[in-house]
């Protein structure tokens, strides 16, 4: 499969009264053409500022400092706002995290998804209100046609939510960046719009990059993971390599702090907080949170390393002259099962489960 | 629409209900007024007084009087002016009312819309210059007094340019530039710190991050998207604002020799004429009351959210 989408070596920083803070310190990621990409990490881990530069809507205070964000062979660093503009919402689209907020309150949603048709395509009013009528009735907004005339006060932020997955497919973008989207729904509309997610993909070929903190999410939507720390990609693979065969000490952290049915007494938590990125630490961001570090961590950042062709993770770890260490019991049980199974031939998380 | 109907006829019964109460409480508030009608009173004999007071009905008790007024006000009587010539007060309004009214409605107008576009480019460039400048203007504006604006405006335009006529009414457009603009430049200065305030708030919000996102140039967004959801908090200072400066633009008036209503309003204060001080205070408040409804309609207009809080609960 081919890249639609290549970061390379993307550096980011915002000027703050404090100093430069850096943001994106290296980032390094593909996506290809019809797969969905989901970049997990907790707050402040660089996750949307990755995204917003690819839209190149970051905040007047940020600055790309170096790196290539390569969409379809063109690097979207260099373009003009002119040519972004003609860029966002035709080629590369966005869902966002709040429903509740995202959509113009003074203006009645049939024109809010009509206007990237209008925009971009050339439509005429009627078209675009026709396609725009097609579009929501494909997301799934019940009666849409007597709704189009209504303002987002009157929908439910679910319903909200399909409006807005509306918007970003108007186009048929051939990148759909959704950031967070259901972080703000209650449980049972999450499902409800990732279901729909899952189903749009299959019907429209439109690659997906998913932003998330919530692993339970990933494992239902994504072919292969990049989790990131303190700016960094620490680890990148498949969904099944990076559920059950993590290497790195985060993605242990992360996994373990996952409540499961068979979580008991107390949930797992990763001890500490993210670096202060105004003053990086030397050697491996992680290292001060990892009862797994070694002295190297604390001088050299460590490299990624290779575990198979899909598989790779930051950690010295894997460096061949580290010890072995035992990971945590859970993680230990996941990786016997990825043995196993990857022995008798057959993938581990068919359907998306974990 | 039914609903709309009804809770715009709601509306009025309380306009009619306040206008009632402010004559009320100003017919008796005025009769506390210290002196008389009669400006020669020592020249004048008891006699006469009695005979005068008699004419006008002014013998009577407070609350005869007040029943009698009510009456007239009633049938549109509001009596006859005790000093001009005996003019009836609705003609003496009627034919001053208007120069008020005009250049009240278009420094609101220039004024507001001058100030919303300088609000938006400040906020747009927020934090450059231009933004610096547009602030340090509007607190320019905002501070000198518009009768020091109005002389400075006819020094400059009517004395050494010759552009316009220095204090002239004549009730043509070219005559009333000048007292406009020194009656626009406080709306003007205050709309544009408010709306700067607003853009700043709303342009940070996510609906337009998604508008961005749709392929709009930050300008399209922040005229598509952006002002009129500034506008909202904004029209809740317009009334009172349209209301000061049609009432409030007496020394303006003076300086350029405008028969307006305010200075009509001053002299039937000084001289206790009793009909014209009600005269212009009911037509004042009718223009208040009738501002605040236009507001309020007006904010239906620009929210969706508030037309249908009053649809449904008026």
């Amino acid at each position: 499969m081919s890249n639609i989408l290549e970061v390379k070596d993307l550096n980011i920083t915002f000027d703050t009264f404090a100093g430069k803070v850096q943001a994106i310190r290296g980032v390094n990621f593909d996506l290809k053409k019809g797969e969905t990409l989901a970049i997990v990490g907790e707050s402040g881990s660089g996750k949307s500022v990755t995204t917003r530069s690819i839209m190149r809507l970051l905040s007047q205070n940020a600055n790309i400092e170096k790196g290539e964000i390569l969409f379809n062979g063109q690097d979207l660093v260099k373009k003009s706002e002119k040519d972004m503009q003609g860029i966002r919402g035709k080629e590369i689209a966005m869902i966002f995290q709040d429903p509740m907020t995202s959509l113009n309150p003074t203006t009645t949603i049939g024109k809010q998804v009509a206007e990237p048709l209008r925009i971009h395509q050339n439509m005429n009013k009627e078209e675009a209100h026709a396609r725009a009528l097609k579009l929501l009735e494909l997301v799934g907004l019940p009666n849409a046609k007597n709704r189009m005339k209504q303002y987002p006060h009157q929908f439910s932020g679910g319903q909200r939510q399909r409006i807005v997955i509306a918007i970003a497919l108007a186009c048929s973008p051939e990148i759909l960046i959704a950031d967070e989207p259901t972080t703000a729904l209650d449980v049972t509309i999450q499902a409800q719009i990732l279901e729909l997610m899952k189903q749009l993909q299959s019907k429209i070929d439109t690659s997906i990059i998913f932003i998330t903190h919530d692993l339970g999410v990933v494992a239902n939507v994504a072919d292969r993971v990049a989790v990131m720390y303190a700016g960094k990609i620490v680890e990148v693979g498949t969904v099944d390599e990076i559920f059950y065969n993590p290497q790195h000490p985060y993605t242990w952290g992360l996994l373990a702090s996952m409540p499961t049915l068979e979580t008991e007494g107390s949930l797992y938590a990763i001890p500490g907080t993210p670096p202060d990125l105004l003053d990086p630490p030397k050697g491996d961001a992680f290292a001060p949170r990892n009862a797994y570090a070694m002295k190297i961590d604390t001088e050299y950042e460590p490299p990624m390393f290779k575990i198979s062709d899909t598989h790779y993770a930051a950690t010295w770890l894997l460096h061949e002259d580290a010890p072995a260490v035992e990971p945590p019991a859970e993680i230990k049980a996941r990786q016997e099962l990825f043995k196993k199974r990857y022995a008798e031939g057959h993938p581990v998380a068919e359907g998306g489960t974990v | 629409m039914k609903s709309y109907g009804k809770y715009l006829a709601k509306r009025l019964f309380y306009m009619l209900l306040t206008l009632f109460l402010i004559a009320s409480i100003t017919f008796f508030l005025m009769k506390l007024l210290p002196g008389t009608p009669y400006t020669n009173q020592d020249k004048l004999s008891e006699e006469q007084i009695y005979i005068m007071n008699e004419q006008y009905g002014l013998n009577d008790p407070v609350p005869v009087q007040y029943l009698r007024y009510m009456g007239g006000l009633v049938t549109g009587d509001l009596g006859t002016s005790f000093q001009f010539d005996n003019t009836p007060v609705t003609q003496l309004l009627s034919t001053r009312v208007g120069p008020s009214l005009q250049l009240g409605a278009q420094a609101v107008l220039i004024g507001t819309i001058l100030g919303i576009v300088l609000g938006v480019i400040a906020a747009m460039k927020q934090n450059t210059w231009v933004d610096t400048a547009a602030t340090f203007t509007a607190i320019i504006g905002r501070s000198i007094p518009n009768f020091v604006i109005a002389v400075l405006l006819q020094l400059v335009f009517g004395v050494y340019l010759k552009w316009f006529p220095i204090a002239l009414w004549d009730g043509g457009f070219r005559s009333s530039i000048l007292p406009t603009i020194a009656l626009a430049i406080s709306p003007l200065a205050d709309s544009a710190r408010f709306i700067r305030t607003e853009m700043v708030d709303v342009l940070s919000s996510d609906y337009i991050e998604l508008a961005r996102a749709k392929g709009l140039s930050r300008w399209a967004v922040a005229f598509k998207h952006g002002v009129r959801n500034a506008l909202i908090p904004l029209v809740t200072i317009l009334g009172p604002m349209a209301v000061a400066l049609m009432t409030g633009s007496m020394v303006v008036e003076n300086i350029f020799a405008i028969p307006g209503i305010g200075e009509q309003f001053v002299k039937s204060i000084t001289t206790n004429d009793y009909p014209t001080i009600m005269g212009v205070t009911i037509l004042y408040s009718a223009m208040l009351v009738f501002i605040i409804l236009v507001v309020d309609i007006l904010y239906g207009v620009i929210d969706p959210r508030i037309r249908v809080s009053n649809e449904r609960g008026e």
